[in-house]
């Protein structure tokens, strides 16, 4: 028996994390607890530190040196984040961020679930930046997804955020964790070229540049400012519009391999259900009370909620009567279901701010209005 | 004559510092100090923040990192957290340190992190265009203080030592061979260290305030610095408009990291027994 919290600690260690720096929010707190206790013991760092904003850049220059590190929080202190969060962007640099979402804005509702920060994952930071996110939907779940989390912050210089929410953090469920030694673990790529020769932010096919790790031979420089390949500041708009445009195509070329989705009872089904994180949980209850009286319905839930599973979305659209999109904010999954939908079939919002989660009923009877 | 250039990424100059700025005396001082205590420069890593001073890390030949506004502390603790090898500096200034990075600068004080922040106190912000900062002085004038600064100033090496620092110095561009001597023993310092050089800014703060040339702003440092010894012996009308320049405070104190290093190696030696 784990918590989601628990899970996700358990899962940065077995990753190979070794830098946690974190500010104490509700509903994220245990993981820092749990990792206060069990990184010391193997050989890595735990710092509290003075807020969130310190707690992101600390895990920023943690992983300049190599090491694999995170920070996790809540909304007010994710809100703090951003700048640094578009510093990591920008200077490529490794980190997860874990964000147990809770009810908002400003402070909101500290121990009740939301899902209100969908939007801010994707452009919470200033600027065209890339960025992925995951949306586990059970504790089991948010283990692979914490792994995964750290590989692909790793594979692509990105941070990456996990997005929970409070009912995924504290629910208690059995878990069949993975064996340790055959999980897989990716480590970011190293430079294969002398010291003179190494260019940190150079094009590649992947367009991910290797990443020598602080203290190695390795001297560069790294900013958030614009720069080239060296790394060194530019105002040559050639070079910049290169660079700024490499960000995001390494994501493209690697968004099959990124984004994921799980299908549930979709082969047959003629309304759509989009949903994540613990509104899937109600959402696929209230799927099955739905074909209990014969409507054929179905459910597309992403595990990467960025990039966005669109292709995946159109592609289903195609053999659908409608999409319900089931969410704890007011439509901003939605709103990237529209937009792939594109007036094909109709999109149907179900919004709930009140700090509640979904009862399977209110989605069935949704499904029921649709069918 | 010292080998400058081998330390330098000479591809990135010119500097982007207004003649008579005291941020290239500084960044001198610097790797004399570096060069003299033989540090291997593949373990030395220098952190900035945003502004003039800040943009000193990308000239050096080091593991150099240009942070965000405020934030370059945090950066060099998570630097020195994970990587206790690397001897991080952190070139910082007035507005960076002690503004929008204000709280960062108390905490590390506090945890005693071994970092040696160089302060280059030019009294505004210059990058922006010479508005007041938290150490312009109480009557001067930039632009947003048309009429003189209203404001009371931070004196940052006492808040340094009020936080904890195990030490802390200050000293200005004019001094600037005791300015060597300073950084090297912060860097030797085993816990955090603060030296905080005056600097002047000819273009926005001395403009603002008639302070002449850059020559008439260092001495103006000369006249108005007077020595920890010599600043016992005055009366406190004498020190009105007077600054104490050499080693403010030694306070040794458990330093963060090896104090987190003990933690695991007891963590292990239990583990190791049961």
């Amino acid at each position: 028996m784990l918590s989601g919290n628990e899970a996700c600690a358990l899962a940065a260690i077995d990753a190979g994390m070794r830098f946690y720096a974190g500010y104490p929010i509700t509903p994220s707190s245990e993981i820092a607890e749990h990792l206060a206790n069990w990184l010391p013991r193997v050989g890595g760092v735990f710092i509290a530190m003075e807020d969130e904003i310190a707690s992101m850049g600390a895990i920023i220059g943690a992983s300049l040196t190599g090491t694999k590190a995170m920070t996790a929080t809540s909304g007010p202190g994710f809100s703090l984040m951003q700048e640094n969060i578009g510093y990591a962007s920008m200077a490529e640099v490794p980190v997860v961020v874990v964000n147990v979402m809770r009810g908002g804005p400003s402070t909101g509702l500290p121990t009740s679930p939301a899902q209100g920060d969908v939007m801010q994952a994707r452009w919470g930071t200033h600027g065209d930046h890339p960025v992925i996110a995951l949306t586990p939907y059970s504790v089991e779940e948010t283990y692979e997804a914490t792994v995964r989390a750290f590989n692909l912050s790793e594979q692509y210089r990105v941070p990456v955020i996990l997005l929970l929410d409070e009912v995924i953090a504290h629910v208690n469920e059995k878990v069949a964790l993975p064996e340790r030694e055959a999980l897989r673990i990716v480590e970011r790529p190293q430079p294969e070229v002398p010291p003179e020769q190494y260019l940190p932010f150079v094009d590649t096919p992947t367009g991910v540049p290797p990443m020598a790790p602080f203290g190695t031979g390795y001297r560069y420089h790294v900013t958030g400012l614009a720069h080239d390949e060296t790394g060194f500041q530019t105002n040559d708009p050639k070079v910049i519009d290169a660079q700024l445009r490499r960000l995001h195509r390494k994501l493209e070329l690697g968004r099959h391999d990124i984004v994921e989705v799980d299908e549930f009872l979709l082969e047959d089904a003629e309304i759509g259900v989009f949903a994540y994180g613990s509104s899937a949980r109600s959402a696929r209850r209230a799927i099955r009370l739905a074909r209990e009286k014969g409507i054929r319905a179905g459910m597309l839930r992403p595990k990467t909620m960025w990039p966005f599973p669109d292709e995946e979305v159109r592609a289903w659209t195609k053999r659908l009567r409608a999409w319900l999109v089931p969410e704890m904010n007011l439509g901003q999954a939605a709103h990237e279901v529209e937009w792939a939908v594109a007036g094909a079939v109709p999109v149907r919002r179900l919004g709930r701010v009140d700090g509640n989660l979904f009862h399977p009923n209110d989605i069935l009877a949704a499904i029921e209005e649709l069918a | 004559m010292f080998d400058y250039q081998s330390y330098l990424r000479l591809n990135h100059f010119p500097l982007i510092w207004c003649p008579g700025c005291g941020n290239g005396v500084v960044m001198k001082s610097m790797l004399r100090a570096i060069d003299n205590l033989r540090l291997p420069r593949d373990k030395v890593c220098v952190v900035s923040g945003i502004g003039c001073s800040s943009r000193l890390s990308g000239y050096l030949d080091f593991n150099t990192v240009h942070t965000t506004h405020g934030r370059a502390l945090t950066f060099a603790t998570g630097i020195k957290m994970a990587k206790p090898e690397l001897t991080v500096i952190v070139v910082t200034g007035d507005g960076d340190c002690t503004a929008i990075g204000g709280n960062h600068f108390i905490h590390a004080a506090r945890r005693n992190i071994d970092l040696t922040v160089i302060l280059i106190n030019n009294l505004i912000y210059g990058m922006t265009g010479g508005q007041h900062s938290p150490t312009t002085p109480s009557g001067s004038r930039a632009s947003t203080a048309p009429f003189g600064n209203s404001e009371n100033t931070f004196n940052v090496s006492g808040l340094a030592i009020a936080a904890g620092a195990s030490f802390v110095a200050r000293s200005t561009t004019y001094h600037a061979q005791q300015c060597d001597k300073l950084i090297e023993k912060g860097i030797q310092t085993p816990g955090f260290a603060l030296i905080e050089i005056m600097a002047a800014c000819p273009t926005s703060f001395g403009r603002a305030n008639k302070a002449g040339s850059p020559a008439d702003m260092m001495r103006w440092q000369r006249d108005h610095a007077v020595t920890a010894q010599r600043t016992e012996k005055m009366s406190p009308e004498e020190l009105q408009d007077k600054f104490t320049i050499g080693v403010l405070a030694e306070n040794p104190r458990p330093e963060c990291r090896t104090e987190y290093q003990k933690l695991i190696d007891r963590l292990r030696e239990q583990e190791a027994k049961a």
